[in-house]
């Protein structure tokens, strides 16, 4: 009976989770910004440069420049240098821009990082999928709003 | 004489403006022979004003390796090649040089590959393959598999410094408007044609690589990445997985058409094969 409960307690809790967090389908934009939080859990400044500088996640130094990472040897040329980008966007825009840029910069190079279907020909196991997940796209967020 | 010097200054003069952009440099001549590393861009590509060799965009130091056959990587294969040139096989009991006196009789043909035949679109190594299966009876080799790559490098090696002049009209024209179909089309998870790196971004880092304009008149090619003779359909496959797409087959129609596409992007180009990439 108690073992019942604890459990019960838990799939509740698992489902709060999975309701406060938006669907790559749900997110509303504003003009290309995105106000609300995908998760509801404060993005973790720290890991989002991870995700910033790792190929397999968000890669964004292939593409843009940051002196923050000068200890990093290769940065991208193809898209504006980031330093200094908290100044210029606000948190809302930061994240519309990370979910997906096209609503900000029509026909953009730059990847949709939070968006799921629409493309052609994705490989087999990234269909469906979105190149990071909604936590990521919040701690990346919170790490360009230390970009000062 | 005059007008020659006068050509020359105003190839150096365009030269050093690149060279600012550019890591190493524009003028490539191996073992003596002058290669065409830019050309004036046709017509029907107006987001371009010159098409360029990948060469000019590597470093300094991979550069080099193309300069002289015997730095060349490349040329380890050209020997294995010259060896299954003489080799028999199949129920024929024929090898290549049983039927064709010297290699070098295929000069020029590379320059005007992928071509309509019969209604079909023909590769290089399609013709190597129908060789192998109709005249000697032997199996066909994989389409980008070793052998392949060696014998399409060296037949290929013939046409050196020709320039790149493939047909695009006529017959050709539906295969070809189907390769730029597939060349403006964004495709996989990172939503990216082959034109938005190679024509929008190409002198451009990449992170750790500089962008060219993805030109194949240097192909097959050795790459200092994995160390072998790469073949245009596995570079355009390996593109493709890049974005996260699902690559269509070595050998598929897409790819031939995608292949002609690419190759009159770079008419006017010297044939550079095999070439030295990173
Ligand atoms: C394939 C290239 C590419 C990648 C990868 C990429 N971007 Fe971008 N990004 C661009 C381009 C190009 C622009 C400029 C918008 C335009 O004109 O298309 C841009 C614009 C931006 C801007 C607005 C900057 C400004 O000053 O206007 C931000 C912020 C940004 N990107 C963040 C990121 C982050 C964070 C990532 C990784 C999670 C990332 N980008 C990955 C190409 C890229
Ligand atoms: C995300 C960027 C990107 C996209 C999209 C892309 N490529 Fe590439 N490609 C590269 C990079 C990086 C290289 C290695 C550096 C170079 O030669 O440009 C390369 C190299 C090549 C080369 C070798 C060039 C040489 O001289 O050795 C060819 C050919 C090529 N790409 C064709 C294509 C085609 C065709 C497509 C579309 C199916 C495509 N690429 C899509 C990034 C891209």
């Amino acid at each position: 009976m108690k073992r019942t409960s604890v459990l019960l307690a838990a799939a509740v809790l698992a489902t709060a989770a999975q309701a406060a967090e938006t669907s790559p389908g749900d997110v509303v934009f504003d003009n290309g910004a995105v106000s609300r939080s995908l998760t509801g859990v404060p993005g973790d400044p720290a890991n989002g440069r991870k995700v910033f500088m790792n190929r397999k996640k968000g890669n964004c130094l292939a593409c843009h420049a940051n002196a923050d990472m000068h200890d990093q040897l290769f940065h991208g040329e193809i898209g504006p240098t980031l330093d200094g980008v908290a100044g210029r966007y606000s948190e809302a825009e930061l994240r519309g821009l990370l979910v997906n840029s096209k609503n900000t910069y029509e026909d953009t190079i730059m990847p949709a990082f939070y968006r799921a279907d629409g493309f052609k020909r994705p490989l087999d196991k990234f269909k469906g999928k979105t190149i990071l997940t909604a936590q990521e796209v919040e701690d990346v967020v919170a790490y360009l709003m230390t970009l000062k | 004489m005059r007008i020659g010097n006068m050509f020359l200054a105003a190839t150096a003069a365009v030269a050093l403006s690149a060279t600012s952009l550019l890591a190493g440099s524009d003028r490539l001549s191996i073992d003596g022979q002058e290669m065409t590393t830019r050309a004036k861009a046709p017509d029907y590509t107006p987001n371009l004003d010159q098409v360029i060799s990948g060469w000019v965009f590597r470093s300094e130091e991979t550069q080099a390796l193309e300069l002289d056959d015997f730095d060349n990587p490349s040329f380890v294969f050209i020997d294995q090649a010259n060896d299954l040139w003489n080799k028999v096989d199949g129920s024929e009991g024929k090898s290549c040089a049983s039927c064709h006196d010297d290699v070098a009789e295929f000069k020029g043909l590379r320059t005007v590959l992928p071509r309509v035949v019969d209604g079909k679109l023909q590769t290089l190594e399609d013709i190597i393959n129908s060789e192998r299966v109709n005249r000697m009876g032997a199996e066909p080799w994989g389409y980008t598999s070793a052998p392949m790559a060696a014998m399409a490098a060296l037949i290929s090696l013939q046409s050196r410094g020709m320039p790149v002049q493939v047909k695009i009209d006529g017959d050709a024209a539906p295969f070809w408007e189907r390769g730029k179909e597939i060349y403006y089309t964004r495709v996989g998870q990172l939503d990216l044609a082959c034109a938005n790196c190679h024509e929008d971004n190409y002198g451009k880092m990449i992170r750790a690589d500089r962008l060219s304009q993805g030109q194949i008149n240097g192909f097959p090619t050795y790459r200092l990445k994995n160390a072998k003779l790469n073949t245009v359909h596995a570079r355009f496959k390996g593109c493709m997985k890049n974005v996260r797409a699902k690559p269509y087959k070595p050998g598929s129609d897409e790819f031939k058409a995608l292949e002609l596409y690419v190759a009159s992007r770079g008419a006017g180009l010297s044939v550079e094969s095999p070439s030295v990439r990173n």
